[in-house]
């Protein structure tokens, strides 16, 4: 079991489509909110779309951090950027996110203030701990799966001692992204976004369990 | 980022981290978030960290489950 091969199975994937397209109701239409750009992605590259009856409608969800962050974070991370002599560690999603007045982290970068991509929120208490003259602020971003990681930075810079390394925080939570939708007047009041279900995002629930929804 | 995947766990090193092999790419990540693991288990892998350790019997019951999915109305 290597947890991927196993998992994509064209024959079976085809008969599953069929066996949706017998199973839905030709007199109505069905749909779909998936939650997480990454399914939007899925379902675009393997062409799930033209798998499903035409009356299956799939409407792309809030679940992608960097889309649903307010922009006034990422002028607020610029700033921060541009403070000197201070490092801002981010994860490469959000270094060409355009503000208003058409600047970027990557911009900022090419300006000259210290913007470093990280991978992963353990390779920016690294960058603190080599540069203890530098203040180092990790760009924080996420739902409840890049959250945990954040914690643990900021645990592993108190057991370090760390006094140079802090947190911009702006994890978000998936069950409010939904509930908020469902709220929305364009649902609730004026029907403008018929939702039938949610396809809800694999990885939170290995976080947070069924329960929350 | 948000990208999580299933990985091998090769070798436990140092402070709680381990060597995997994402389909042939070796990468350090941290086990902080997890329990238990040892060499050969598949982790998910998500910013560095594992995320959950996977569970074969539950990917079997996945896998019966699109079995049944799939082979629903076969006839038509």
């Amino acid at each position: 079991m290597k947890y991927i091969d196993e998992f994509r199975d064209s024959t079976m994937a085809q008969q599953i489509a069929a066996n949706i397209a017998f199973e839905t109701n030709p007199q109505r239409n069905y749909h779909l909110m998936e939650f997480c750009g990454g399914h939007t992605h899925a379902i675009s590259r393997y062409g799930i779309v033209d798998l499903l009856p035409g009356n299956v409608h799939m409407i792309h969800g809030p679940g992608c951090p960097v889309c649903v962050l307010p922009i006034g974070r990422v002028e607020n991370a610029i700033q921060l950027a541009q403070t000197p002599g201070l490092i801002l560690c981010s994860y490469g999603d959000m270094l060409r996110i355009p503000t208003a007045n058409g600047m970027s982290l990557l911009k900022t970068k090419a300006q000259g203030a210290d913007v470093r991509m990280v991978y992963s929120s353990a390779d920016a208490v690294k960058i603190a701990q080599k540069n203890p003259q530098h203040q180092v602020v990790f760009f924080a971003i996420g739902f409840e799966t890049t959250t945990p990681p954040t914690a643990v930075a900021i645990k592993q810079a108190q057991a370090l001692g760390l006094s140079n390394f802090t947190v911009f925080c702006n994890h978000v939570l998936t069950p409010s992204a939904i509930s908020h939708i469902l709220q929305s007047p364009e649902v609730r009041q004026f029907g403008l976004v018929p939702l039938d279900g949610f396809i809800g995002p694999a990885h939170v629930s290995t976080l947070i369990g069924s329960r929350p929804y | 980022m948000c990208l999580a995947i299933p990985a091998c766990v090769e070798q436990l090193i140092a402070e709680n981290h381990a060597i995997v092999n994402l389909g042939g790419i070796r990468k350090e990540i941290s086990l902080a978030l997890v329990e238990d693991i040892v060499p050969g288990d598949y982790v998910i892998v998500h910013v560095g960290f594992a995320l959950q350790k996977l569970d074969q019997l539950e990917a079997e019951h996945t896998l019966a489950m699109f079995a049944e999915m799939s082979a629903l109305n076969k006839d038509i």
